[in-house]
């Protein structure tokens, strides 16, 4: 299946400034898989080292949040659209004064 | 401007003043890193005390500085004693913050001043939000005040007060099909592709540091000390961990004494995704579907729930929610007892109030504050249908003493 992958702002330094990359993959971690063999690192980014996502990172497919989905075993059909978005929490760092 | 840099929050990367908000490293979110050197004591009280009576009285705890011809002059709103509310149940000490007397009737008016001074720094042209309705009045307002063209968007379905009360300042409204956490990826995804001022977005750092201000007020209108409890409406949880950090900072300055106040947060029961995961115990917070009359907290996947969820439990208190039936009972209980009609999330905050202090949750003697910060003008739609007709009579003495005399006790 070749799907579109968004990649955002943070990330396009791996991608070489690419906005959108085209990638092969019948599930969300395929398609990841796919994305990190051609700019190796970037998994590492979206993913921790369980291989599950970032606490600041939510993936969409086809504007669907993935946690409503299947989450990494999300399938994806022929021209689905894969958008990386970070999660925007914009509070402190709780300290105990 | 009174920041030195952003910190990511997450892995301490440093970056220059700028707008964005995620760090390039770990996808952590960024915030504002100060330099309060030289502020302290009783010559920092002395300023602010001598400051306007708005959240630029405390300038120097902020990230950038008010524009004097863009000001609307938000903030320093009244912390009322509530006698009645308190008795009714059975809390001894109970304060109001009524945050609904701002120039567009919530606390936004606090954020996005902060934005737009930041804004200004920026030079951008453009302002923008996404918004559940209270956001897209603030950035309308302040956009017009400032002469920069607004450009809002809402998710379909919110109250139609909230949408007249934001196009009246003549913005650009832009509904979009889906919901507020739609609205919301959209925004981010704009905010990556064009040079905009997303407010939420990537002026997030400095917006976000504005709530800090619902901290400072009430610790100097209690007479310069940190209550025993806050009660706070939570949708995304920035503002509720934001409070905190202004207690904590007035307490690093010698402001107030050290206490800890304990964080109580009051969500939606059919959008409490965090109030779910403090119930059972977990850090993860698993977003949800919202359905809920109380719009302004329809946050399914609140950015800010993990921190919250921390900040609860560490400082004694506690994440708990109210049904849409408690919610619509609690903004009347509020009005009938305190004369101040709140919008939904209002009455969420009174609801879990009410149902904490029913628990034996509450000690009876704490100092409590609840934080009101919406106004029930935008949100006549939750009300109209438990509210009483008027009783109609003609304009005679007789039909006055038949229909009223006997109602009103005489």
């Amino acid at each position: 299946m070749a799907v579109q992958v968004r990649i955002p702002t943070p990330l396009r330094r791996i991608t070489n400034g690419e906005r959108i990359i085209e990638v092969r993959g019948g599930s969300l971690a395929q398609a990841i898989d796919e994305l990190d063999r051609r700019f190796p690192g970037i998994r590492a980014k979206i993913l921790d080292d369980r291989g599950e996502v970032l606490q600041f990172v939510n993936i969409f497919v086809n504007e669907q949040d993935i946690r409503f989905l299947s989450g990494l075993r999300t399938p994806l059909d022929e021209g689905a659209e894969v958008s990386i978005v970070p999660a925007m929490a914009g509070g402190s760092r709780p300290q105990i004064a | 401007m009174g920041a030195v840099g952003l910190v990511c929050r997450e892995c301490g990367q440093r970056y220059s003043v700028e707008p964005i908000f995620v760090c390039e490293h770990c996808f952590g979110p960024l915030e504002v890193d100060y330099d309060f050197n030289g502020l302290r004591g009783e010559p920092l009280r002395d300023r602010i005390t001598r400051g306007p009576a708005s959240i630029w009285r405390y300038q120097d705890l902020l990230p950038a500085p008010r524009v004097p011809e863009w000001d609307l002059a938000p903030g320093f709103t009244p912390l009322v004693r509530a006698h009645r509310l308190g008795e009714v149940l059975g809390l001894r000490n109970l304060y109001l913050k009524n945050d609904t007397r701002n120039p567009t009737w919530s606390f936004k008016d606090r954020v996005v001043a902060v934005a737009l001074a930041a804004v200004r720094t920026f030079g951008f042209t453009v302002l923008s939000c996404a918004s559940t309705g209270n956001l897209a009045n603030a950035v309308a307002a302040h956009a017009a005040k400032a002469g920069l063209r607004a450009v809002v968007f809402i998710p379909t379905g919110l109250e139609r007060a909230k949408v007249v009360t934001t196009g009246v300042y003549r913005p650009t409204v832009v509904e979009v099909e889906g919901t507020y956490d739609d609205v919301n990826r959209l925004c981010l995804e704009i905010g990556d592709e064009h040079r905009w001022a997303i407010a939420n977005v990537n002026l997030r750092p400095y917006y976000s540091e504005g709530a800090k201000t619902l901290g400072f007020e009430v610790a100097e209108q209690l007479g310069w000390r940190a209550p025993d409890r806050v009660v706070i409406p939570v949708g995304s949880g920035n503002m509720f961990v934001k409070i905190h950090k202004g207690f904590e900072e007035f307490q690093r300055l010698g402001l107030i004494e050290p206490h800890t106040v304990r964080m109580t947060a009051a969500q939606a029961e059919g959008c409490g995704p965090i109030a779910t995961a403090y119930r059972e115990n977990t850090d993860k917070v698993v977003p949800v579907r919202p359905n809920t009359v109380a719009k302004s907290l329809a946050i399914g996947a609140p950015a800010d729930g993990p921190y919250v969820l921390d900040l609860a439990r560490r400082t004694g208190g506690a994440v708990d929610s109210a049904t849409d039936l408690e919610v619509v009972e609690a903004v009347r209980l509020l009005a009938e007892t305190e004369g101040l009609f709140t919008e939904p999330a209002g009455g969420v905050t009174i609801g879990v109030l009410g149902k904490l202090a029913r628990a034996g949750a509450i000690d009876p003697n704490e100092v409590i504050v609840a934080y009101i910060t919406g106004i029930g003008l935008k949100a006549l739609e939750a009300v109209e249908q438990v509210v009483e007709r008027p009783i109609r009579i003609t304009p005679t003495l007789a039909s006055f003493e038949e229909r009223v005399l006997a109602l009103a006790g005489e």
